[in-house]
This record gives C-alpha cells, structure tokens and sequence, in this order.
C-alpha cells in the first residue's frame, strides 16, 4: 500500500474520482432532461420532431463514445469555437459533459419511450376524453407512471454513465482511469493492489446504486 | 401502446399548428447545420487534401479496412466468450447451493461496476506482471469485453430464466427431468430466444466498445482510421467523421437486426404474454439489466 | 531449406516495399547449435527479431499502409541486419510510449527503437544499447509566434503534449504555471496548435521537426530551437540481455564508421536537407557490465 501513502498519488486518486463523481452528476441531470424531451419528441404528432429524435438516437447510441467525445474536443471547441471556461481541466470537464449527456440522452429516451408502451392504451384514451391535449396527456397521464416502469433501466444507465465517465480521459482529463494508468506505469510492482483500489471504489459506488435501484423499481411498480 | 393514441386525429386548427410547428423548427434545424457547416469551412475543415485520402484505396485496404477487419473480429470473439460467461453465471448465480451462487453474484456484481477502460488498463499493464509474460493487445480488450458484457447478459439471463412461466419447469419435473435436464432443455433455450434482441443489442455495445482498444494500440478501427491515419495525412477530424460513419452503419444495422428479432419473436406469440418488449421483459423488481448501454 | 526458400520471398517482397533496405544477403546461413541466449541467441536460431517502433511519428517511426518508415526503423534495419537477419524476418511492432517497458519486460518485442530515451528510472526496468541519436525537448510553435523563445516564456500558455511522456511530466515538474493539455497520440496536438487553441506543443526537437515538415503543415509551425533537455535515445532491450547489448552497441559502431548510419538519416529525417549528425561512439556506455 505504499503507494497511497504517497500524498501526491493519494490526492491523485482523489482529484480522479471527484471527476467522475462530478462528470456523472451533471450529465446524469442533462442526460434525464434531454431524453424525456427526446422521448417526447419520438411520440409527438409533428413528424420533423419525430424525425429529429429518431435521428438523434439512431446517430449518438451507435458511434462509440470515445468518437463523441472526441468530435465535443475537436468539433465543437476546436471548430465551432465552444468554449466554457478558460482553465483547462474545466473547459475539458464540461465538453465532457456535453458528450456524456449527448450520449446517454439516447438511451435514457429509448429506456422511457418503451415505458411508455408499458402504459395500458386505455389511459390514453381516457385522457383525451376528458380533453387533454397531447402536452397534457403526456405530462399528466402517461410520464407519471411510464417514469415508475423505467426506474430500473434508468437505474442502469446510470451505473453505464458513471463508468462511461472514464471516457473523458482520452481527450485529457485526469479522472481515475488515468490516474491509475499513469499510477500502474510507475509502480511495476504494485499493480494488483493499485487496481483493486480503483476497481474497489467503483463497486464500492454502483454495487449499492444497483441495489438501490431495484428496490425503488419494485417500491414504485405499478401493480396491474 | 401505439403512438396515434396519445393524441387525436388533427383537425383544421391543430393541422395548421402542427405544419407552422415544422416549419419553424425544420428551419431552426436546417440554420444550425449550415450554421456548423459554414464554421469547419471557416476552419478548412472541408479543405481537398484532407479528404482526398479517402478516394485512395491505400488508404482502405492499409487502414481502415484492416482496422475494421480487427474490429469485428475482437467483436465476434468477444461476444462468444461473453455468452458462454452469461449464460454459465446466470446458471450459477440460479443456483440452490450456495456455495455457487454467492461467488458468481460477486464476480457478476464486481465486473458489472468496474469501468471496462479500467479493466482493459489493468489486464494489459497488469496482469503480465502477474502471469511473467505478455499478453497480446487482442487478449486484453477481448477479455475485458468479456468479463463486461458477459456479466450484463449473466443477468439478462437470469431474469429471462425467471420470466419462463413457472409451469414449464414444473411439467418438466413431473415427466421426471433432473435440475440439470431442466435448465439445458426447458429453461435456457426460452429465455435465450425471448432474449435474443437483447443479446444483439448488448452485440453494439460490445462493438462499440472495442473503440477502447485504441488505448492499448490494439490496432482496430479507431487506432488504424483515425490515429494512424491522420499521423500520416494531418487529417484527424476528417478521419473520425469518415470512421464514425461507418460505427453507425455497421451498428444501425445490427440495431435493425434486434428489432426484427423482437417483433418476430412478438408476433409468433412464443414468449411469454406479459413480456413483449425486451424492458418489460424483466420483471417489476428485477434489476433492468435488460438494457444494454 | 524451406524455411530458408520462404524468408528469402519475404525478404525479396519486404524489400519491394521499403525505400532504403540494405540487402538480405545473408538470409538462411545460420549454422544453429548455438546455446546463446537474449536477442543474439533468439537471432541465430530463428533469424527473427520483433522490433517495437513508433506508429505515428514522420520522419521517426510511421505506419504508412502495410510498411513502417523513419530513421528509427532503419536504425533497426541496421541492428537486425548486424545480429544476421534479413529485413524479412524482421515483425515491426507498434509501440506506445506508455507499453515500451511492458512490452520489453514480457517479452512481447526483442527490441524498442522507439524515441526511447535513455534514463536512470527505465534502467532499472530495461537495458539501453546507444544512444544512437541525442535529441532535445523543444517546442512547436506558429511561424508568426515571437513571444514564445523558451520554456521561461511558457507561464500562462497552453501547452500540449502526451499523457505519460517524459516531456510532459517535465513541464508538470518544471514549469507548473504552463498550462498542459494531455492527448494520447502528438497527431492531435496538432489541430490544436493550428487552431490556436493551444500555444505550443512540445516534445523532443526531431520528432517535432518531423510533424512541421509533413506536407499539410508545411510554413505553418516552426521549432524554436532552444532544446531545453538532452534526451540520448537508446535502443531498449531485457534488462539481463548483458550480451544483446553489447553487441548492439559494436553494430552501431561499425555502422557508424560504414556509412550506414548516414544512410539510414539521409533517406528519412536527413530528406529536408538537415545534414546528419554523427554519432559519438565514445557515448555507448549505457549497457550493465556484463
């Protein structure tokens, strides 16, 4: 263990998980946003809409990451001129978001449209006879309860983003996969130790997160 | 549920509204892209010389058709190992004895948590120290692939073994089939089939991420496309638009691949009634890991 | 005689795709029984060598479709040819700056002519036949740049390099107000530095001469030609390999008096016109004592 008794390497593998940490939360938020506006999108009657949804689910959920976030490095900073901040680690951070919630925001609108599709025909129906609009019938009606059948996937994408926030590393980053690259390559002889840290305080986050999340999925399932 | 029933049949007032609504967004669209476009112009990003090594067939046959020669192929091992891994840990963690089925839920939580960029890291830095000898570029993104997204579909399986009505096992033991008998004949093979478009879905995450394996120089897609070849022409944004094409042809059409699955297994009616879309598929308490992301 | 008759066609189609080959004359003469081990035992017995180079670096180690070009690949033309194999049973091996030690360590290459310098840290790990080259760190900047004349003038700039590198941990180390941008690969410093995004990009004096001097950057970058560091680039090997190293420093010595080691700079990094350094073989002392 002697080399987290080294400050420097110690406060490395810190800094590297309150990146991931930070890299989740935010894109978790944006991610959620995006695809319950994605998803919306896919089941509005204005086709473009449809169509853009559709378009931005079938593009982002099949590049790898790694490529978007390497065109939000290269295209939308180097090119477009996108810039959030002027220190470099928190301009990175945020690009990073932007690619992490561009991303996961094509899953999240596939995990709630086929909640959606959950939802009995009938409560549609009885929504619009009493006159809801479709804004109204979505909001009111059918996200309430497709959200409670999405728990457990929306749970999941989750766990995926929180690993997936590794990814930010290869545009310069120094999150925890980058840390214990560079720790593994100056400590030869430690590597097992080093990687069940770092493997350690991931399971030691989304192992319960799992759990928890299928708890609540069962709590808030609609029995039918 | 069919999207028409979450809204009426437009009238006069709502066609109207409906086609002013496209316009005004089709056009917002429609700047934004001539608005990105005009910036990489700005930027020479359209410039002849970084895309003419595209019209070049050395440019295919030397990078990026052997580099996605190699993607498929860590694909391809990578999804067998993974489904013999999910489906001999979804058996285990089932298990009655729990001597098998606490240490395959801990191998199948343990890797499911850890990012696969750590994983990868660590078998190709790592474990050579440990093993006193190299381990191929290959071995260390397949293995990881494996140990990954074998634990995902070890739980896509489970709950599709769960979801397999409770008779068929039951008639299976009354005819006098052995546990063993039961799994292998009954259980596996209907929840393998009810599975099935998850099982392909879970086939693009996998070949997406065999992108990672640029990291450890494994020469796939991404490092032969995108790395080496903009080392060579100066072209590295060009390169990933042109590689990022082609992730998302070869992936929509595996995606297309695991809808016809689905809606053919839907509509021969042979998995069970209450699972007919692959997320409603796990039952209200099982832990989604239906979804493949 | 038919391995013999099957690496003379790989040495004969090797040489139509290479420019500076210098003959597999000598192919399939090994007399065998030998029991020397480390490269010169694994060359002897089965006329192989697997070489790690650079993939993406002009001018030094560049993946160019099926071959591998650059000075340090004809360095390791020379090595082989010197341990008595032809350029046929030569597997060129891509290699990272990060996987050099690993790859050396486990045996998954015999030798790394990779812009590998040689330091007291990677001694410990690998064994260093050379230097054959002593480059620099220096810095990349636009043509038109005149405020950045050093590494001094760095304070508040925006460097790039890449994660892992000697050159990037020394400016971490020595010069903690530059601000440093860490890729995986120089290739996409580049971008940057002609986007302005990023001030300077900085690694060794060759390998940056090597970029500026790639037909699509052409005018746009100069080096600035105060190297700040010396970096004597080795040719890594086991660390036990006693022998291998000896013998790849007395192959550099004759290569050196032969005109070959000229040859190799004249047809790759020498192209631009920069006359080729000689190489001091005073400096072949990094092997251990055997």
């Amino acid at each position: 263990m002697h080399v987290f008794g080294d400050s420097a390497n110690l406060d490395a593998t810190v800094a590297g998980f309150l990146w991931i940490l930070k890299l989740t939360g935010a894109s978790a938020v944006l991610a959620l946003v995006l695809g319950v506006l994605l998803a919306a999108m896919r089941v509005s009657p204005i086709p473009v809409l449809r169509l853009f949804g559709a378009g931005w689910v079938n593009i982002f959920r099949n590049t790898p990451l790694t490529l978007i976030v390497f065109f939000c490095y290269f295209g939308l900073y180097t090119t477009l001129g996108l810039t959030f901040s002027d220190d470099l680690a928190r301009n990175i951070y945020w690009l990073g978001v932007v690619g992490l919630s561009t991303y996961t925001a094509a899953f999240v609108c596939e995990a709630i449209r086929s909640g959606i599709n959950t939802v009995p025909t009938g409560q549609a129906e009885a929504a619009r006879a009493i006159g809801l609009t479709f804004a109204q019938t979505l909001r009111i009606v059918i996200l309430p309860q497709a959200g409670r059948a999405v728990v457990a996937p929306l749970g999941s994408i989750l766990i995926a983003l929180c690993k997936n926030s590794t990814i930010v590393g290869t545009i310069g980053l120094m999150e925890s996969a980058s840390v214990m690259k560079d720790l593994i390559n100056a400590n030869g002889d430690a590597v097992v130790p080093i990687f069940l840290v770092f493997a350690g305080v991931f399971a030691l986050l989304l192992v319960p997160t799992g759990y928890f999340f299928g708890w609540l999925a069962n709590r808030l399932a609609v029995k039918r | 549920m069919s999207n028409t029933v979450l809204y009426d049949h437009p009238g006069p007032r709502a066609r109207i509204r409906n086609a002013v609504l496209t316009v005004v967004f089709g056009i917002a669209l429609l700047a934004l892209l001539w608005w990105v476009y005009r910036k990489f112009d700005e930027a020479g990003q359209w410039a002849g010389p970084l895309w003419k090594p595209f019209t070049e067939s050395n440019t295919w046959m030397n990078f990026i058709l052997p580099g996605l020669g190699q993607t498929l192929l860590a694909a391809a091992t990578g999804m067998v190992l993974s489904l013999a891994f999910g489906i001999i840990f979804a058996v285990g963690r089932l298990s009655e004895h729990r001597w098998i089925s606490v240490p395959a839920g801990v191998v199948v939580e343990f890797f499911r948590a850890v990012p696969l960029l750590l994983m990868i890291f660590f078998i190709f830095f790592g474990v050579p120290f440990l093993i006193q000898g190299p381990v191929p570029a290959f071995w260390a993104v397949v293995v990881g692939l494996t140990l990954y997204n074998g634990s995902v579909l070890a739980e896509a399986f489970r709950a599709g073994i769960r979801a397999v009505p409770r008779g068929q096992a039951e008639a299976a033991y009354a005819i006098g089939m052995r546990k063993s008998l039961v799994m292998q004949h009954i259980l596996v093979p209907q929840a393998a089939r009810s599975m099935l478009p998850v099982i392909v879905s879970q086939l693009v995450v996998l070949l997406k991420d065999t992108a990672l394996g640029y990291i450890v120089a494994f020469p796939e897609l991404l490092q032969r496309g995108v790395n080496d070849l903009s080392a060579n022409f100066g072209n590295v944004v060009a390169a990933a638009m042109v590689v990022a094409t082609i992730y998302v042809i070869l992936n929509s059409l595996l995606t297309m691949l695991a809808n016809w699955l689905d809606r053919r297994s839907q509509r021969r009616g042979k998995a069970p009634k209450e699972a007919g879309t692959p997320v409603s598929a796990v039952p209200p308490g099982g832990d989604g890991t239906a979804i493949a992301i | 005689m038919r391995i013999t008759r099957v690496a003379a066609i790989a040495a004969v189609a090797a040489l139509s795709f290479t420019v500076a080959a210098c003959g597999g004359d000598d192919g399939g003469t090994g007399t065998g029984g030998s029991k020397a081990t480390g490269i010169v035992g694994k060359a002897e017995s089965s006329k192989k060598l697997v070489i790690g180079v650079k993939s993406d670096q002009p001018g030094l180690g560049l993946q160019t479709g099926s071959a591998y070009e650059g000075f340090d690949v004809e360095i390791g033309k020379i090595i082989a040819k010197g341990l008595g194999v032809d350029a046929g049973g030569i597997e060129w091996k891509t290699t990272t700056t990060p996987n050099r030690e690993p790859f050396i360590q486990q045996g998954t290459v015999d030798l790394v002519i990779a812009t590998y310098t040689i330091n007291d840290e990677r001694k410990q790990k690998v064994s260093f036949g050379g230097p054959y080259y002593i480059a620099g760190q220096d810095l990349l900047v636009k043509t038109d740049n005149t405020s950045i004349v050093g590494p001094e003038s760095l304070d508040g700039k925006k460097v790039c390099s890449v994660s892992g590198s000697t050159p990037a941990k020394r400016i971490l180390a020595e010069h903690p107000k530059a601000k440093l941008q860490q890729f995986d690969a120089y290739a996409k410093c580049l971008p940057l530095l002609d986007g302005g995004q990023v001030d300077a990009v900085t690694t060794d004096d060759i390998i940056l001469a090597g970029y500026a001097a790639q037909p699509q950057y052409a005018g746009k970058f100069k080096v600035v030609g105060k190297p700040f560091s010396s970096e004597p680039y080795g040719i890594g090997l086991k660390k036990d390999d006693k022998a291998g190293c000896a013998k790849v420093n007395e192959i550099l010595t004759a290569a050196a008096s032969d005109g070959s080691y000229k040859a190799a700079w004249d047809s790759t990094l020498g192209k631009s016109g920069t006359p080729a350094p000689t190489l001091d073989t005073s400096k072949l002392t990094n092997c251990p004592a055997v």
